[in-house]
């Protein structure tokens, strides 16, 4: 007979407790909320299903899913080839090395909320740089509190500005890491440039650049602070993701509900992207 | 199919290299013929894959040349010499299969596609690798890599030279000689001159009819594996090449006689040359257990299978030798016989003492 111990429990104990204060407990009061309507003083009724129905019928949420999945695309689409790009461009060793490294990494050690609120100043019209060599120089129209193609523009070079480092330090790993022989050997075997890229150079990238767009994918997705910051959702709607909608409503019309719904559904999506991409990604590695 | 000549080839890895001990490569003159089978052998460092990527068109010597056919090629690029290197670890196409990457270097040259198909079947049989063609390269064993890696390099039939960078390091010791014999094989029926490069004497003892041994880069001999054997022109290959190595015992000169330890030791010929420290170089297998000779205390037996190493202190120096059959008992006196031919002289490390006409 083999006897148990049960010692092994009180080791998972620390992250059992660490997930449910983190993550599990606050999940399920934002499930509590989302069945329930209130109208204060902790008083709150059975809605059932109803705050769902209506999210998913709302044109409110198409709009702003849609511009978060505009966003997302285009920062993807401009983020990680540029990532690519600069990563191949960056020299493999020498003193030069360090230099690049540090400067890629500038961006990200920045707050969000003053990459923010740099953007907001270094774009306005007359005050900032861009803005008043946009305006006065150029003499093109392009002021983001009345323009949505303008605050468009920025948000996208703001983002790029701040994370494309992320691909590129993540693809320079990857590329540093390929041995010298492949590339002798592509050089006797005669590939050319492209041929090198497409059967060595973006194959041993593919793990990290996996890594990448999941990560540029959930945190542009998830964005908040940096527009925020720097357009508030504006001119309009016209840059009212995801996010900044959730928080208009929870915190500015006060509907707990709905918000709680729209926060799991919000999750749900990302969730689902997320798991998609990664098992399409991932299918045909060797086990 | 070439001829190789290596003319006055030095590199430095330095931009602008001082003295000698700035430069990997010293002063290599070499000329390989046409189809033969060579090997590189040297320790860790000797400089021997520099040799191989400025052959290969991977590095440019800082000076000398390199002639393919009396051809200068020592600016070619890689791709228009017509070599093929196989590398200390597989390299792998990961994404294709096992078909494209044979067939990868012929469609980078243009090949027609059924040309390629052809030689892809005619390579993959001689590599035992044809039910495998399909697969994709990435989930094969490291032999089978390496074979791949092979097969790029031969499947090309206008390949001047096939180059083996130290390439069964990887491989499991049970692999190493199935590979080897198969890199015997591919010689022989492929006809293109081969260079192995490796730390391992077996491997270059097996495989080449001509071996060059270099340290701190520089030839220091160039024979055939026999040749290396019997008459090593340095110590550092008597003492690389065999197991174990040569006895390299400090000796004196009295006259025309040499001394070791006080005894008069009888050499294959007279010595040579001036001043500069003297050794005796001598094999354990010419030594042998005698009624007279120099007086020994055997310090320890060593039963290495086939045979047994001794190892007997004269005076203060030990010397191995090779016993088969009865071995004597640790602390025991004995007395070792050399074979005349067999000991020779050693001036500074280089061999000092001339064969005598027979």
């Amino acid at each position: 007979m083999r006897t148990h111990n049960q010692k092994a429990w009180f080791f998972v104990l620390p992250v059992l407790l660490l997930v449910a204060f983190n993550a599990l407990i606050p999940m399920m009061t934002v499930v509590n909320y989302s069945v329930q309507e209130t109208f204060g003083n902790n008083v709150f009724f059975w809605e059932g299903l109803r705050w769902f129905q209506e999210l998913l019928n709302s044109d409110r949420f198409h709009a702003a899913l849609g511009r978060q999945f505009l966003f997302t695309g285009i920062i993807l689409a401009v983020e990680i080839p540029l990532g690519i790009i600069i990563a191949l461009a960056m020299p493999r060793k020498g003193m030069w090395v360090p230099v690049c490294l540090v400067l890629m990494a500038l961006p990200m050690l920045i707050p969000w909320n003053v990459v923010g609120a740099m953007w907001n100043i270094f774009t306005l019209p007359r005050i900032g740089m861009l803005g008043y060599f946009m305006n006065d120089v150029l003499g093109v129209h392009y002021d983001m509190t009345q323009n949505p193609t303008a605050a468009w523009i920025t948000i996208v070079i703001m983002d790029v500005w701040h994370w494309t480092s992320l691909v590129v330090l993540l693809c320079y790993a990857g590329l540093v890491s390929i041995p010298d022989a492949y590339y002798q050997a592509a050089k006797i075997d005669g590939a050319s440039g492209w041929a090198v890229f497409r059967h060595i150079q973006l194959p041993k990238m593919k793990q990290v650049l996996t890594i990448a767009i999941l990560l540029r994918f959930m945190d542009s997705f998830n964005i908040y602070t940096e527009p925020f910051v720097l357009t508030g959702g504006g001119p309009g709607n016209s840059t009212t993701l995801l996010s900044i909608d959730l928080v208009k409503i929870a915190l500015g019309q006060f509907d707990l509900g709905p918000a709680a719904a729209m926060s799991l559904i919000y999750f749900a999506v990302t969730l689902l992207v997320s798991w998609l991409f990664y098992t399409l990604m991932t299918k045909d590695d060797e086990p | 199919m070439a001829k190789i000549t290596l003319r006055g080839l030095r590199h430095s890895y330095e931009p602008s290299p001082k003295g000698p001990e700035d430069y990997a490569l010293k002063a290599i003159d070499l000329d390989w013929s046409d189809g033969g089978a060579y090997a590189l052998l040297g320790p860790s460092g000797c400089g021997k894959s520099t040799l191989l990527n400025i052959i290969s068109g991977l590095l440019v010597p800082s000076e000398g040349q390199v002639l393919f056919d009396d051809h200068d090629v020592t600016a070619l690029p890689p791709d228009r010499r017509n070599i093929a290197q196989v590398f200390q670890f597989p390299v792998i196409y990961d994404t294709m299969s096992v078909y494209d990457n044979l067939a990868f270097p012929l469609r980078n040259r243009g090949v027609p596609e059924a040309r390629v198909a052809e030689r892809v079947g005619e390579i993959a049989e001689m590599l035992d690798v044809t039910d495998l063609l399909r697969t994709r390269a990435a989930g094969l064993s490291p032999d089978n890599k390496q074979k791949i890696s092979m097969g790029r390099g031969l499947v090309r039939d206008d390949v001047n030279v096939v180059m083996f960078d130290e390439p069964l390091t990887v491989i499991d010791p049970h692999l190493k000689w199935k590979l080897r014999s198969k890199l015997k094989e591919l010689h022989a029926r492929v006809g293109a001159t081969m260079i192995y490069v490796t730390h391992d004497q077996t491997e270059a003892l097996t495989f080449a009819d001509q071996v060059v041994v270099m340290q701190d880069g520089e030839i220091v001999q160039i024979g055939t594996p026999v040749e290396l054997f019997e008459r090593p022109a340095h110590t550092f290959v008597g003492h690389f090449i065999g197991s174990p190595g040569m006895n390299v015992l400090p000796a004196v000169q009295d006259d025309a006689r040499v001394l070791f330890e006080g005894h008069a030791v009888a050499l294959e010929g007279p010595v040579t040359g001036g001043a500069g420290r003297l050794e005796i170089g001598i094999r354990p297998e010419f030594i042998e257990l005698a009624e007279t000779g120099l007086p020994a205390t055997v310090r320890r037996v060593a039963d290495v299978g086939r045979h047994n190493v001794v190892e007997a202190v004269v005076g203060k120096t030990s010397v191995k030798l090779v016993v088969e059959g009865d071995v004597p008992v640790p602390g025991s006196t004995v007395h070792l016989g050399f074979r005349p031919d067999q000991t020779r002289a050693y001036r500074d490390g280089w061999l000092a003492t001339e064969r005598e006409a027979t």
